[in-house]
């Protein structure tokens, strides 16, 4: 999903920068509120944010021969609601753009919606959802997981076409393009950081089969 | 049984992710989807140039993977670290029952 440095026409990527700043505005807010009121939180954002560093940084291979990997930004979205994670994710991206030549500065704006906006809100999402319809907490957090890396994936597809619309079939061709390169490839990919968070998320909660249990890991209840 | 299912779990993602490279279907360079979508846009639009580079790049693909690994160790072993300082603090629950 990371769009590479300079591959954004200048009006796109100032855009992008437009449209992520107020989120991550809002992100440092909701932060600094959390840290503030809850403290015993600390020790879990600090994990929410290893998460996404780490599942962000295993490249794995897919069914149609090319790889990609996964975000982890749904963990930190089910457990703190989404707006922290437009900040943890940007960390992640800056690191990479800065370090790793993946991703990039001028595309920051654009990554950072992708992957640290649309991705965790997409899982807030799935997670009310679910729980609205009875759905364990596993299920819950599964398909907020899988659902929300799929959406970053689709949302790069969308940047990239509006940037790069198909010569003959338009935009609507080109997320179609774009889309089978990222989207189809990352099928799989979502399933795996379902299952893993899933994993992760049991592991830290003791048992994350009842939802006072994640109430305790974003610290509304003391554990 | 929680940790049996999470046993099961991570089997079957680390079958996923391993069974791309086995079944002889699932053909490729597995190279970058990134990349693919880069070489797309320049495919369609030769004459795009970049307006920007990286500031630094890493200077062989083996450092790269390097600085990758870093990343990913920094994270699993925060994560690793407050799992276990979690479960070291939680108070000793007797719940025997088989959940």
């Amino acid at each position: 999903m990371h769009i590479m440095e300079g591959f954004l026409p200048v009006e796109h990527a100032i855009g992008w920068f437009g449209v992520s700043a107020p989120f991550v505005v809002a992100g440092v807010m909701r932060l600094r509120r959390i840290v503030r009121e809850r403290p015993q939180a600390k020790m879990m954002l600090a994990a929410a944010g290893a998460f996404t560093f780490l599942l962000s940084a295993l490249k794995m291979p897919s069914v149609t021969g090319s790889c990609s990997h996964p975000t982890g930004t749904g963990l930190g979205a089910v457990v703190f609601g989404p707006a922290v994670m437009s900040v943890l994710g940007m960390i992640v991206l800056l690191f990479q753009a800065l370090l790793l030549a993946h991703g990039g500065l001028t595309t920051l704006g654009a990554n950072v919606f992708s992957m640290a906006i649309v991705g965790p809100w997409v899982s807030w999402g799935v997670w009310r959802l679910a729980g609205k319809l009875g759905a364990s907490i596993t299920v819950a957090v599964f398909f907020a997981a899988m659902l929300g890396d799929l959406a970053t994936y689709m949302t790069t597809s969308v940047q990239l076409a509006l940037a790069y619309p198909d010569l003959s079939s338009g935009i609507p061709g080109a997320i179609a393009k774009f889309g089978g390169i990222f989207a189809v490839t990352q099928l799989p990919l979502a399933i795996v950081e379902g299952l893993l968070t899933v994993v992760v998320m049991n592991a830290l909660s003791g048992r994350a089969g009842k939802v006072d249990e994640i109430q305790v890991l974003c610290g509304e209840v003391r554990g | 049984m929680n940790n049996h299912r999470s046993m099961w779990l991570l089997a079957a993602a680390m079958i996923l992710v391993s069974l791309p490279l086995v079944v002889p279907i699932f053909q490729g360079s597995f190279s970058g989807a990134d990349d693919q979508a880069m070489a797309v846009i320049t495919q369609s639009r030769p004459d795009y140039q970049p307006w920007f580079q990286p500031l630094w790049t890493p200077p062989s693909g083996e450092v790269a993977s390097m600085l990758f690994a870093v990343q990913a160790a920094l994270g699993a072993g925060f994560l690793g670290y407050v799992i276990g300082r979690r479960h070291g603090s939680a108070p000793k629950r007797d719940d025997h029952d088989g959940d």
